[in-house]
């Protein structure tokens, strides 16, 4: 029985949280990976997009919601996730057109990308202000739980419980799906390989008859869908606040490089490891300890490796630790 | 004598723009502005040793400039006995622990054992250690931080003059660089934006938290001043006679007299800061770094160490920004940890780099005197285009109340397509790089 609580207390504060910051992660690592193969440069852009398809998302939810159209126990955001993919997708379009295409064609050094998606950064940062301000949106309507704790301890009648938050189950089975999807378009359809065989060797597919324009416009597309899919979900999770996405930059680059940059499958495990190294390492296990460890051995302090003001802290280590012993991740990507 | 025009225009139309300010909003108002544009230079040439003389590209300015402005509270604050004497000492046993840990660890790391000894001594020092500053620290820190923490709660400092800690603030920044430098150094440019831009967070976190420190959130307000007070000017017999003869008025005097020593002092730095990175830009030296960002392997080929280089400018151009960082607190007479804002600082440097002209240092001091100038006055100037543009709509209207309060956003589009218009149309830059 003791076992079963702490397991319980640690899916509730750990492994919940922790597979849900996981995906959210993912979805933002896997877009930066995608531009990365393709494109060869870090978008330093990329928390910006999805705080823009958050921003269109809460927009549009809060115009439906003007007109009483709801989506039940669901968020109301989810019916008008699919129009906000849209308008982030033709920002993408329009950054391509008019940023980076110039810099493809004159085959720039990726540091003047880096550059540039810089600047794509501050404009669209100064553009999302600009629009809904930069106070927090709390978006979130909908039942809000699946099952909370009580309910748990009632059902199973042990002393601790985890409760699941719709959000969180929305976000985790979604992610897998978007993963799903992906991967079988990289690997099984002809517009994925082409992809791919543009990201292993550009030359190669040139010659192939892959149009390098088609494969460039499809990677910005997918990377504004997950973009917007990571930044919808996160808002939905927490709360959307402008200014969080800069800060999740970090983790993002984080997931992305311990994968091993430009490898998706990388991306996505790279988010999960990130995600829950936080959570693992701020965690404080003395509730948990007491019930694994006899009451003699009970411990007295908190039982915590790092406090959890410090929980961004810990993506930028293991990115450290990861640089130093293996640059090119865990799955073997490519050095930037 | 084509570059001296186009410098001397440049410069003067700027003048022209800050008189401008002066006449229409006000002398205050120009000067302070002014003030800051001298920071930001400074910053920009510390950033521009960094990416113009080496291409080092250095996203951890906002963490540099905050180390900067912590020197400034350890040196100027007075020191809070009463706290000192709670947990002054156990704070000191941890600083020697740590000290000691990393000596024991870099002796380990020298040392000929082998792999597999060191990779087990290695994990085993630092989890001693932790346990060590949770043992002792942690109450030490509590009892400090308990200690009237609404109107202290921290060690303070020492009560030294400010402006040594424009010294020390160079001088922490550059250690904390020589640290990181160590670790990104060897990386690639985009990793080495990543892991900096990771560095100054994790900085800024260290300062938000560290409440014995730096108070954290809760600030420190009252840093002493280099100048002069305001109030004590107004109430000095010379300085009332002086604006009696002059008929000048009282108040506005003695603030502008103030911020033009504060001038003074800035331009003081800023103008050796200039001198000697371009001293050092004509040098031989200054030729070898460039020579190394533009082609590593041949200079390599040249037996340049090219890791130890980019570790000396990475060292160097931190420590200029850890300097500005200090005259920044200084000036603002307050250190708040949540102002370190990356768009603000890190992000907002670089552009001044870029579009003064990469590498040149006259462009660093434009760049920074212009950006700044138009990071100010893009409120105003975005305020008044918004009113213009809603003007047809009614006062109450949602959509224009909405977009006025906002306006002041438009300064990070502003710079966004500067940014992209500048590296797109003249990527070089106001004052290209010499030959």
């Amino acid at each position: 029985m003791d076992f079963l609580n702490a397991l319980a207390l640690i899916t509730n504060y750990i492994l919940l949280p922790g597979f849900t910051y996981g995906s959210q992660l993912a979805l933002g690592a896997l877009g930066v990976t995608l531009i990365y193969a393709v494109l060869r440069f870090s978008n330093f852009a990329h928390g910006e997009l999805m705080s823009f398809g958050a921003m269109i998302c809460i927009l549009f939810t809060w115009l439906g919601q003007s007109y009483g159209i709801n989506f039940g126990v669901l968020p109301t955001a989810l019916i008008f996730l699919p129009i906000a993919i849209g308008f982030t997708a033709l920002y993408c379009f329009i950054i391509e057109k008019f940023v980076f295409a110039y810099y493809r064609r004159k085959k720039s050094d990726p540091i003047i990308f880096l550059i540039a998606s810089i600047g794509v950064m501050f404009f669209t940062a100064g553009l999302i202000r600009f629009i809904i301000g930069p106070s927090d949106q709390n978006f979130n309507d909908g039942v809000r739980f699946i099952f909370n704790v009580r309910e748990f301890k009632a059902f199973t009648g042990l002393d601790e419980g985890f409760g699941l938050k719709t959000s969180q189950a929305i976000t985790i089975l979604t992610t897998i799906l978007l993963c799903s999807i992906l991967f079988v378009f990289l690997n099984k359809t002809r517009t994925g390989k082409s992809m791919r065989a543009f990201s292993d060797n550009e030359d190669l597919a040139l010659l192939s008859g892959i149009d390098p324009n088609k494969v460039v416009l499809l990677t910005w597309v997918i990377a504004g869908g997950l973009a917007t899919f990571a930044g919808v979900l996160y808002g939905l999770d927490k709360i959307y606040k402008p200014f969080i996405f800069l800060q999740m930059l970090l983790p993002i680059f984080s997931a992305a490089i311990v994968g091993g940059v430009g490898n998706p499958i990388g991306a996505v495990v790279g988010g999960y490891v990130i995600a829950l190294s936080e959570l693992f390492v701020t965690f404080a296990y003395r509730k948990v300890l007491a019930y694994l460890l006899p009451e003699s051995m009970e411990p007295s302090g908190m039982m915590q490796f790092l406090s959890t003001d410090y929980k961004f802290a810990v993506s930028f280590i293991i990115l450290v630790i990861v640089l130093i012993v293996r640059p090119t991740g865990i799955f073997r990507g490519k050095t930037i | 004598m084509n570059d001296v025009l186009r410098r001397s225009l440049v410069f003067s139309t700027f003048a022209v723009a800050i008189v401008v300010i002066g006449f229409l909003q006000s002398w205050n108002v120009a000067l302070g502005i002014f003030n800051l544009c001298l920071i930001s230079a400074t910053m920009a040439l510390g950033v521009n040793i960094q990416l113009g003389y080496a291409g080092i590209f250095n996203a951890g300015v906002m963490g540099f400039a905050a180390l900067g402005g912590l020197s400034a509270v350890i040196i100027s604050y007075k020191p809070v006995s009463e706290t000192i004497s709670l947990g002054g000492l156990g704070i000191l046993i941890c600083i020697l622990i740590l000290l000691l840990g990393s000596v024991l660890g870099v002796l380990v790391y020298k040392s000929n054992l082998s792999q597999a000894y060191k990779k087990i001594l290695f994990p085993i020092i630092i989890i001693v250690v932790l346990l060590l500053l949770n043992l002792i620290g942690a109450p030490a820190v509590e009892r400090i931080e308990a200690f009237e923490p609404a109107a202290s709660g921290f060690l303070g400092g020492f009560g030294l003059p400010i402006i040594l800690s424009w010294i020390v603030g160079g001088v922490i920044a550059g250690l904390v660089a020589y640290l990181i430098g160590k670790i990104t150094l060897g990386l690639r440019s985009d990793y080495l934006a990543i892991a900096t831009l990771g560095i100054a967070e994790v900085i800024i976190y260290i300062l938000k938290n560290e409440d014995w420190l730096t108070r954290g959130v809760k600030n420190v307000n009252g840093l002493p001043r280099p100048v002069p007070y305001e109030i004590d000017l107004q109430e000095s017999t010379w300085f009332i006679e002086l604006c009696k003869n002059f008929g000048f008025p009282l108040v506005e005097t003695s603030s502008i007299v103030v911020k033009l020593s504060y001038c003074f002092l800035f331009s003081i730095v800023v103008l050796t800061i200039f001198i000697l990175s371009e001293v050092a830009l004509k040098s031989p030296w200054g030729r070898m770094m460039r020579a190394i960002r533009d082609n590593e392997i041949s200079a390599r080929a040249m037996g340049k160490n090219v890791k130890a280089r980019h570790l000396e400018i990475f060292i160097l151009g931190s420590a200029i920004i850890g300097l500005a960082g200090a005259m920044l607190t200084t000036l603002e007479g307050q250190f708040t940890p949540t102002t370190y804002q990356p768009l603000r600082f890190t992000f907002t440097v670089w552009v001044m780099v870029i579009i003064g002209g990469t590498g040149n240092n006259y462009g660093s001091l434009i760049g920074g005197f212009l950006v700044w100038f138009l990071w100010v006055e893009a409120e105003p100037l975005g305020l008044y285009l918004v009113e213009l543009i809603t003007s047809p709509l009614s006062e109450t209207n949602p959509l224009r109340i909405q977009l006025i309060t906002n306006a002041a956003h438009m300064r990070y589009m502003m710079m966004g397509l500067l940014l992209l218009l500048v590296l797109r149309f003249a990527p070089k830059g106001i004052f290209p790089e010499g030959r």
